[in-house]
């Protein structure tokens, strides 16, 4: 069967019936497989394209962008979002997690989500706008003399700015909250949008679709069991928080009054929020303390004979690693491995090349970090926690923690800022959850959604249509590093590749590509 | 760069054979050339300069990927792979003088201008270009079939 063949629906069937009120009925909620008629019955408008997108953040943008440039026409699209620009749930995480626009990001000079070729990199394209000659000698000469090249946040968002107005993001999005999509009996899928209030006749609508693809990106935030049952026992979201919500109330008020704040978690947040704490004591006259808790304690590099040589650089607590998977993961070796496992074996794997609190070697932070240590305001501690309770007068949280000895001691400390990351597990989430209950998606080793090579959501086909998924809800597939910048270009890539092999969009040969190459570069509109 | 051993030897096949080919017509008249050497004379040298790198390219390359084994990210560094201009450039010019290619067919200076010039041209072309020819290139390993 031609993937670009068109389903036939039945105008009768897509036009909302008198009966139904607009809404999501009892039967549609129970039933698996969704007629025209149903919808129709329930009074929900339908309205028919062939690409529906949900989320659009940047995984939804990459693969637009994507399907745009092999040629796929702007009204075969829908963008389902809440999100006005692609990178605003991002951008969110990042302010919270102390990467104002002007900080650099964890993320490669080539991994650029408005650039399907990652080239002019963002490295060549500051060292033009800055007139510096800097960026191209460190992507020159890292990991070696170097550290690794980083973009700045804000730059990255005027470059997808740029091409979201070359592509016309803003024709493809639909308001609203996707509810769910399920299949179609006879083919392809409906997504359920429930718009803003007030701005459509009913409550829900339909959008019918040959092709699904679903980009919602982190489904919650992650706190560690300990600080998890502090909060809800003691309903304090003030002493212990997550440093992915928002908590500058924990910096106002270590600039105001000296205090003891805990920091959990070793990986790139933790470097983050320290490097915030210190530069409020190096400029704002902050006399903070900070407790730095290591769960693990790493002072010697360490790996694995099984999946390699070569160990992963440690020292003084910290592991170091450039990115969030090691580079081999993009392209080379670790992701042609990666291709050959299953199961058990690949989380293994995944684990191996990405797991574990790992940040980048910066020096920076080094130096910083040297000098709490010299001057005492930072300090190290390793064991588990084994309960987080109020102190008795109220004005500290006091962390019991057993020490590898056996030994448990109590710090109190004004805060708790937990960096320990944020949560991919789709039972998390309405609409993932609602794709594993009813669309007959499943879950691969690590508990996340089970995708092919191609990304397509394995159980959830609809012939001729396919389900497609990117981002942190396919973490544990085929690729390490999905929730990368990087794994959106590698994820839109192989999705666009299986699309082209159905004939729903033409391939980028190296004709095309060089031609499209050359509109992006004069920035031509699409 | 993060490439895999069929990644590797596709690569350098092409850069050489292509990229290395057409910068080679380009800067050929531009080479020193001995007292009655005609221009014919000078690419006939070059290609054969080239071929060099390329076949014994090929025996580098496995021993680059030996050597990545040893690295925790199994990648390259654009830095190594520009540096590792000097070694091979050596022993292309050893082996050049041992075919009788550079002195006399062409000076050591028009090898050095041409091997110092295509490695350069190779390589940035590898650092950049090549993705847009190539748009699956940086996510296989550097393969290009």
């Amino acid at each position: 069967m031609d993937g670009n063949e068109t389903i036939t629906f039945s105008r009768r069937a897509a036009a909302p019936s008198a009966v139904g009120a607009g809404d999501l009925t009892d039967a549609l909620v129970a039933t698996d497989y969704w007629t025209d008629q149903m919808v129709a019955d329930a009074g929900i408008p339908m309205i028919d394209v062939p690409f529906v997108t949900v989320g659009g953040g940047i995984g939804s943008f990459v693969m637009v962008d994507y399907l745009r440039i092999a040629g796929v026409a702007p009204e075969k699209i829908k963008v389902l979002t809440q999100l006005d620009k692609p990178y605003e749930a991002y951008a969110h995480l990042c302010r919270n997690s102390q990467i104002p626009g002007g900080e650099r990001l964890r993320s490669d000079s080539s991994a650029c989500p408005d650039n399907i070729w990652g080239f002019p990199a963002y490295a060549i394209r500051e060292a033009v706008a800055e007139k510096t000659l800097k960026p191209l000698w460190n992507v020159f000469t890292e990991p070696v003399i170097k550290d690794y090249y980083t973009p700045r946040a804000a730059a990255v968002f005027r470059a997808m700015d740029r091409e979201a107005a070359r592509i016309g993001w803003d024709r493809y999005l639909e308001k609203g909250q996707v509810r769910m999509v399920r299949r179609r009996a006879g083919g392809g899928y409906f997504t359920i949008l429930t718009p803003p209030q007030g701005t459509t006749r009913t409550k829900r609508v339909a959008y019918r679709s040959l092709h699904a693809h679903i980009a919602v990106g982190y489904p919650a935030l992650r706190f560690l069991p300990d600080l998890q049952k502090y909060r809800e026992t003691y309903n304090d979201r003030t002493r212990v928080v997550n440093a992915y919500e928002p908590h500058e109330h924990v910096y106002e008020e270590l600039r105001r009054r000296p205090g003891v704040v805990m920091v959990r978690g070793a990986g790139i947040v933790a470097s983050r929020i320290l490097q915030r704490l210190v530069d409020d004591r190096d400029h704002h006259g902050a006399q903070t303390l900070i407790l730095h808790l290591f769960r693990t304690y790493r002072d010697r590099p360490y790996g694995d004979r099984h999946f390699g040589l070569g160990k992963r650089p440690a020292r003084q607590g910290w592991a170091y690693q450039g990115f969030n998977v090691t580079k081999a993961t993009w392209g080379g070796q670790h992701r042609k491995k990666l291709l050959t496992l299953e199961g058990e074996e690949r989380k293994k794997f995944i684990n191996y090349i990405g797991g574990g609190a790992h940040t980048p070697n910066r020096v920076d932070w080094k130096e910083q970090l040297k000098r709490g240590t010299m001057q005492g305001f930072y300090r190290q501690a390793v064991g588990v926690v084994e309960d987080v309770v109020p102190s008795e007068d109220g004005s500290s949280v006091v962390s019991m923690v057993r020490g590898k000895d056996g030994t448990v001691t109590e710090f109190p400390a004004k805060f708790i800022i937990d960096c320990t990351g944020l949560e991919g597990s789709p039972r998390e989430h309405r609409l993932l959850a609602d794709l594993l209950g009813h669309s007959g998606a499943t879950t691969n080793p690590s508990g996340r959604l089970d995708c092919s090579q191609s990304f397509e959501v394995r159980g959830s086909q609809s012939p001729p249509g396919k389900l497609y998924a990117s981002g942190a809800a396919t973490a544990g597939s085929y690729y390490g590093g999905v929730d990368s910048f990087l794994g959106l270009q590698y994820v839109a890539q192989r999705i666009y590749e299986d699309l082209a092999a159905q004939g729903f969009c033409k391939r980028i040969g190296p004709g095309r590509s060089v031609s499209e190459w050359m509109k992006w570069m004069r920035n031509t509109p699409l | 760069m993060t490439p895999t051993i069929g990644g590797r030897l596709q690569t350098r096949i092409f850069l050489l054979a292509v990229i290395g080919s057409l910068w080679t017509l380009l800067v050929g008249p531009l080479l020193p050339r001995p007292d009655g050497a005609s221009l014919g004379d000078v690419y006939v040298a070059a290609f054969k300069v080239l071929a060099i790198v390329m076949v014994v390219g090929l025996a580098w390359e496995l021993l680059y990927h030996g050597l990545q084994q040893f690295r925790w990210e199994k990648d390259w560094p654009t830095l190594y792979g520009f540096l590792t201009g000097i070694n091979e450039g050596l022993l292309a010019w050893y082996l050049a003088i041992a075919l009788g290619l550079v002195e006399p067919a062409i000076p050591t200076s028009a090898f050095v201008v041409h091997f110092t010039t295509t490695w350069i041209v190779t390589w940035l072309w590898a650092n950049g270009p090549m993705r847009v020819v190539f748009l699956r290139w940086r996510f296989v390993g550097g393969r290009i079939v």
